[in-house]
């Protein structure tokens, strides 16, 4: 359990994290979502107790980071793969949060083995590894001494295809073992299949907090019908707010079995209802158009 | 790959101590050993140290072939590396962005740099152990080969100055490490910053005749060396360790308990 309460990070005028709020329950994976240079990272550290807050607190299994005893034993934390000395091999990387946290040096070639690097690949230096194999480290790294929370900030980055499927099985498991698992990211069809809860952040600032499931319904339902005139008539009777798509679907501001009700009161012959593919980039981007770096198209 | 099979953890908060100070001190002892180039920077303070003692054993005159010159030829090459290996135990944290690690798994940022100076002094002396175990064999050695005098004149006050010559030399250089948080920075700035100090000293000879003795580090620290400390001798190497050690040392210390560990 992550309770983050007002956290805000200034630097000078410019303040990277504003009144930052949200709890991330034991059981689940929350998603922490943002463009770059959001605040994400730095809410991260400042969990951490590695960048102090100007203002705010957070607190991990009920207590401040600084007041957790042996805080390798509890959270796992990866804030940036890369961050390793060039010229330590990877396994003793881990051998030497073994040795801080007390662990068993077995635990070592456990942990190695679970993120699948090989013992020719442990025993080479950090500074000559693939981003992914960084990461892979990074991982092992988190879950060395066994904790109740991971805090990861975008731990997919780097990893192949095969390497993010099985990180995805790695968090679920995690997850539903009772762990507590923070991750942030900017891969958005990665977040929204492993997810539960999400938190989006846009310049410093929450911009959505919920469920996956509540806030991507509260994006509305997409429908086609054999007869786009009678159900736009079926639509407006039933007095749902919709709009045309380009690609001929209308997106109605109502979840399906309202859509679906409607429909069938009018009568019309539906080919589509659902979710709209790529939902929480479109509201990932409705969100935080405000702060992008790019203009979004309408 | 294999996936997680235990149960979920349930290892209450309240059944775990805070690492051990020991504990710490191991593994920061075994970073300055287990990286390529902390690795070479221990060889190489072996290394030159044999190499100087060779060379006095093979060219120095007679006459001074003594324990106490042979010591003192080991005193160059150590007060050039040790504080460098120092300034690599601070700086590798932000320059190689372990800090990010190191302070996740020990908040408490005043223990980590108490470890890791311990480990330094450690090895420290343990350089110097070496070196005057090296010069004890030349010493033996010196007689039958080259005609040396062989002197054993040293004294406990010779083993008194080499440790404290080196040790002043290792904390200057932590408290620069932890002053610049930056390996070039920090390196560069250590053995610059004295240098300079001399040349302005000896160019301006009202500073040279009045402010020398306490503030110049090398003026300070050259009864220490040549092994004549007496009386205010003590007092000019005090004032001159205040300004060059305790004063980046203190700065040092509240950046790195107080900044931000970044990984950028």
């Amino acid at each position: 359990m992550i309770t983050v309460t007002g956290l805000t990070k200034r630097y000078g005028g410019f303040t990277a994290v504003d009144d930052v709020s949200f709890t991330a329950e034991p059981g689940q994976v929350t998603g922490f979502l943002g463009p770059n240079g959001a605040g994400k990272s730095t809410t991260m550290r400042m969990m951490c107790g590695l960048t102090p807050p100007t203002a705010g607190a957070c607190t991990i299994l009920g207590r401040g980071y600084a007041d957790i005893p042996n805080p390798g034993r509890f959270v796992g934390v990866l804030l940036d793969a890369s961050a390793q000395h060039t010229g330590r091999t990877g396994r003793e990387v881990l051998n030497l949060g073994a040795l801080l946290m007390g662990l068993d040096q077995a635990r070592v070639d456990q942990l190695l083995d679970l993120v699948g690097l090989t013992p020719a690949e442990a025993a080479r230096r950090t500074g000559n590894y693939s981003l992914g194999m960084r990461q892979r480290l990074g991982i092992a790294h988190a879950l060395l001494g066994d904790p109740q929370v991971l805090i990861l900030d975008e731990p997919a980055n780097g990893l192949d295809p095969a390497g993010i499927r099985w990180m995805r099985g790695l968090l679920r498991t995690f997850a539903d073992r009772g762990g507590t698992v923070l991750l942030s990211s900017h891969l958005l069809a990665e977040v929204e299949v492993i997810a539960d809860d999400l938190v989006i952040i846009g310049r410093g600032r929450i911009v959505a907090h919920g469920s996956k499931a509540d806030l991507l319904e509260a994006q509305g339902t997409v429908v086609r019908g054999l007869d786009p005139v009678a159900l736009e008539a079926a639509l407006v009777g039933a007095g749902l707010a919709y709009r045309s798509r380009p690609d001929g679907g209308l997106l109605v501001s109502a979840n399906a079995e309202q859509v679906g009700r409607a429909a069938a009161a009018g009568g019309v012959v539906l080919v589509e209802l659902g979710r709209q593919g790529a939902a929480l980039e479109d509201m990932f981007l409705e969100l935080t158009a405000a702060d992008a770096r790019e203009a979004v198209p309408a | 790959m294999t996936t997680i099979t235990q149960p979920a953890p349930q290892r209450a908060l309240t059944d775990v101590h805070r690492v051990a100070f020991a504990r710490l001190f191991r593994v920061e002892l075994r970073k300055l050993l287990d990286t390529r180039a902390g690795k070479w920077l221990l060889i190489a303070i072996g290394l030159l140290t044999l190499l100087f003692i060779v060379l006095a054993l093979v060219f120095a005159k007679p006459p001074d072939l003594t324990y106490e010159h042979l010591v003192t030829g080991t005193a160059t090459p150590q007060g050039f590396l040790l504080p460098v290996l120092a300034i690599l135990a601070v700086t590798s944290e932000w320059s190689q962005r372990t800090g990010l690690v190191t302070f996740t798994l020990e908040p408490g940022r005043g223990r980590v740099v108490s470890a890791k100076l311990c480990a330094v002094v450690v090895l420290g002396i343990a350089a110097v152990l070496l070196a005057l175990a090296l010069a004890a064999l030349a010493n033996l050695l010196s007689g039958p080969a080259r005609g040396g005098s062989g002197s054993w004149a040293f004294g406990v006050s010779g083993f008194r100055d080499i440790v404290i010559l080196q040790l002043i030399g290792m904390i200057e250089g932590f408290a620069f490490g932890m002053l610049f948080m930056n390996s070039a920075a920090a390196i560069v700035l250590y053995f610059v910053l004295p240098i300079a100090t001399s040349i302005i000293f000896n160019v301006v000879h009202w500073l040279q005749n009045h402010l020398a003795m306490w503030i110049d580090p090398s003026t300070t620290q050259a009864p220490l060396s040549q092994h004549t400390m007496h009386g205010t001798d003590w007092v000019h190497l005090l004032t001159g360790v205040l300004l060059w050690v305790a004063l980046p040392f203190v700065i040092g210390t509240v950046r790195v308990l107080r900044s931000e560990v970044k990984s950028a």
